[in-house]
């Protein structure tokens, strides 16, 4: 599904990605953790396809499609999703128009036809009432006054109806209280599938008390720098992240 | 140096007025246009030097001879050429072609409802006492040069009287046409709009034309004076032809707890520039000023802007926005004024400008005069492209950088015509927005 092979990032001519290696098979869910500053939201932008960050090595492989000369468009047309960290304001826009063009684009482009405003209102009603979320946000602007917590609602909405093959997750769990957690876990466990793979970039275990994943891996100074079971992150919950610090320290 | 070439360009304008005085007139209207006249005389013509028209060069509209009109064209209008312009059958609706009141166009006018409309032109001759009591009055010796030279020349127009207490329950639309005869012309239509105490309405004015490519020259005058508890919305649509320029002016002088919505959509000509002057005379008047400017090609729309705050408790806010395409040019200024004593005004000001080419110009000024110490003032402007981290939320979810772009620029477009009230107004618009910028 996604093999990452030593990718390299740069912002503003900062180095972030040192050198990161991954792969994700269909129906996984993998879990990146580390401390603040590590680089988890630069591979989450990166993959993403956002051209502020320049990937200076490396390869990514989507699909067995080399995505990083890819627009991020192109890269969600084939699948990739990526629910913000920081979702943005977008006032004058509803939330259904915005997901119904989105929708139809992805659509379009994989031989499909596009979905009328009836058909469009159907499928978006039946999603909200699978991720929890009250059917008046339809006809809200895409996050425009909405809550840390809704807006992290809704990139669970969004991407349960974009079907993405791929979803990574950027701290969806950060800023919820508990309740939201809830919701926001339950959604993307309603999506799980065997053909449908995640990577869920926390900082905290607690989300994956929720979501269980298959595997975590450690992202430490741009680097994974240690990968294990469900386990390790309950490990990391109990020592802290100092510990991997002074494991490198005596490795180096 | 200015007096010498204005000589030259006043001209024309000079022999129309002195044609005008030659005509038989009530001698209230002799005198008004006389003193409009001199002003006219006196004043200069917008120049570089000239703050107010510093960003706005109307050098095409002085520099042609535009000529006086004989007649309208209205003969060579069937119903069915002005039937798209207008919105429902049971909406008081006035047609005027070339500056002329059209009664055969128009619709549901006249004195018989809630309100008294007509054409400015019949209820001079009717010797209605409105009329003179507050033509030129609610202007008084505000405006500029060419609301003098309106004053000194407006032949016809509209006079809207809402009686005291009264609720109209049908919006108003005047339609201001330009036909094919108005080619070469300057037209000065006119505008009166009494609002007695405690009555509220909603008028559009519409200014629009049939003719196609040909060149003519807008120049109208609004005075809306509203009384004690007086509440009007007043919806512009300055939508002239391809070589329609239009410069216009506006006073509202709005007394205690009166309150004025006003909406201003430009969205053709190649010159267009809406003056909208208020003036708060009693405690406890609102007002609201919300504005779409839409530009591409070489197009300049100026917003001028100015309140006065004479009267304590008064509150304004402005908000104006412009989309800009190609090498077009969009200037805004809004002076706010507020005099001693005007104490607990309370004034916002905020003028965005979207950016789709980097060849096009902004100017945004605010300009406050403020001689109370206990005010609340705030003003801003942004100037810039869709922001980028917008555009890639959008392509996140599938969608190409140019359908980001369209649907950003209708969404920040469509956010005032949202808010402007009657649904055949705000379809119409939201119809050209969305054609205008959402991506095919």
């Amino acid at each position: 599904m996604l093999e990452i092979t030593n990718i390299h990032a740069t912002v503003e001519g900062n180095e972030i990605l040192k050198g990161i290696d991954l792969q994700v098979k269909p129906g996984e869910v993998h879990a990146i953790m580390g401390p603040n500053g590590s680089g988890k939201s630069t591979l989450a932008q990166v993959l993403a396809g956002n051209e502020e960050y320049d990937v200076t090595e490396g390869a990514a492989h989507f699909l067995g499609e080399d995505v990083l000369d890819l627009p991020a468009e192109e890269r969600a047309r084939l699948g990739l999703f990526l629910a913000f960290q920081y979702p943005v304001e977008i006032p004058g826009i509803s939330n259904a128009y915005f997901l119904q063009a989105g929708l139809n684009e992805i659509r379009k482009s994989n031989g499909l036809g596009e979905l009328d405003a009836m058909e469009f209102q159907e499928l978006l009603r039946e999603k909200m009432e699978l991720v929890a979320i009250d059917p008046r946000f339809a006809d809200r602007p895409v996050n425009d006054g909405f809550s840390g917590g809704e807006k992290k609602r809704n990139e669970i909405l969004q991407m349960a109806v974009l079907e993405p093959k791929l979803a990574i997750l950027d701290e969806t769990d950060s800023g919820l209280d508990i309740d939201a957690l809830r919701i926001v876990s339950d959604g993307v466990n309603k999506l799980r599938s065997p053909e449908r793979s995640f990577i869920l970039v926390t900082h905290y275990q607690r989300l994956l008390n929720y979501i269980v994943p298959d595997y975590v891996h450690v992202l430490f100074d741009g680097r994974l720098v240690k990968s294990g079971g469900k386990e390790l992150a309950y490990e990391l919950e109990e020592k802290g992240y100092d510990w991997i610090k002074e494991e490198l320290i005596t490795a180096s | 140096m200015h007096e010498v070439s204005n000589a030259t360009e006043k001209e024309h304008y000079i022999e129309a007025i002195e044609e005008m005085a030659s005509q038989k007139t009530p001698e209230w209207l002799a005198t008004l246009r006389e003193d409009a006249a001199k002003r006219f005389a006196e004043r200069p013509l917008p120049h570089r030097k000239l703050e107010a028209w510093r960003f706005t060069n109307v050098n095409p509209i002085i520099r042609n001879p535009f000529q006086p009109i004989a007649e309208s064209g209205v003969d060579q209008l069937a119903s069915s050429d002005v039937h798209p312009l207008l919105y429902a059958n049971d909406w008081i609706e006035l047609v005027f072609v070339d500056g002329w009141y059209a009664p055969k166009l128009s619709r549901n006018a006249g004195p018989g409802g809630a309100a008294k409309t007509a054409g400015l032109h019949e209820a001079i001759a009717a010797e209605d006492d409105l009329v003179e009591a507050h033509l030129g009055h609610v202007l008084g010796d505000g405006g500029n040069v060419f609301s003098d030279l309106n004053t000194a020349l407006a032949h016809d127009g509209a006079l809207v009287h809402i009686p005291k207490n009264v609720e109209l329950d049908r919006p108003i639309h005047l339609v201001f046409v330009s036909s094919k005869t108005a080619t070469e012309s300057v037209i000065h239509p006119r505008v009166l709009v009494i609002a007695d105490a405690n009555s509220e309405a909603t008028i559009i004015e519409s200014h629009v034309s049939l003719a196609g490519e040909p060149r003519y020259f807008s120049n109208p005058v609004t005075e809306i004076r509203l009384n004690d508890g007086a509440r009007l919305t007043r919806i512009k649509v300055l939508d002239e032809g391809p070589q329609g320029y239009h410069l216009s002016t506006t006073q509202v002088r709005q007394d205690r707890d009166s309150r004025f919505d006003g909406f201003t959509f430009s969205m053709g000509g190649p010159i267009g520039r809406n003056e909208l002057n208020i003036v708060f005379e009693g405690e406890g008047a609102e007002c609201s000023l919300r504005g779409l400017t839409l530009t591409e090609g070489s197009r300049l729309v100026d917003n001028a802007i100015s309140v006065e705050h004479h009267a304590a408790h008064c509150n304004s806010w402005i908000g104006y926005k412009s989309v800009l395409e190609d090498k077009s040019h969009s200037v805004f200024c809004g002076r706010v004024y507020v005099a001693p004593g005007a104490q607990l005004t309370d004034s916002n000001q905020l003028n965005q400008n979207l950016l789709l080419s980097d060849k096009a110009t902004v100017n945004t000024k605010p300009q406050l005069e403020i001689y109370a110490d206990d005010v609340k003032c705030t003003h801003g402007a942004t100037v810039g492209p869709p922001p980028q981290e917008l555009v890639f939320y959008f392509q996140t979810r599938g969608m190409s950088q140019a359908m980001a772009r369209g649907i950003l620029t209708y969404g920040f477009a469509d956010e005032v015509v949202n808010e402007t009230p009657l649904d055949p107004v705000r379809d119409r618009l939201d119809r050209r927005v969305f054609d205008k910028y959402s991506p095919k």
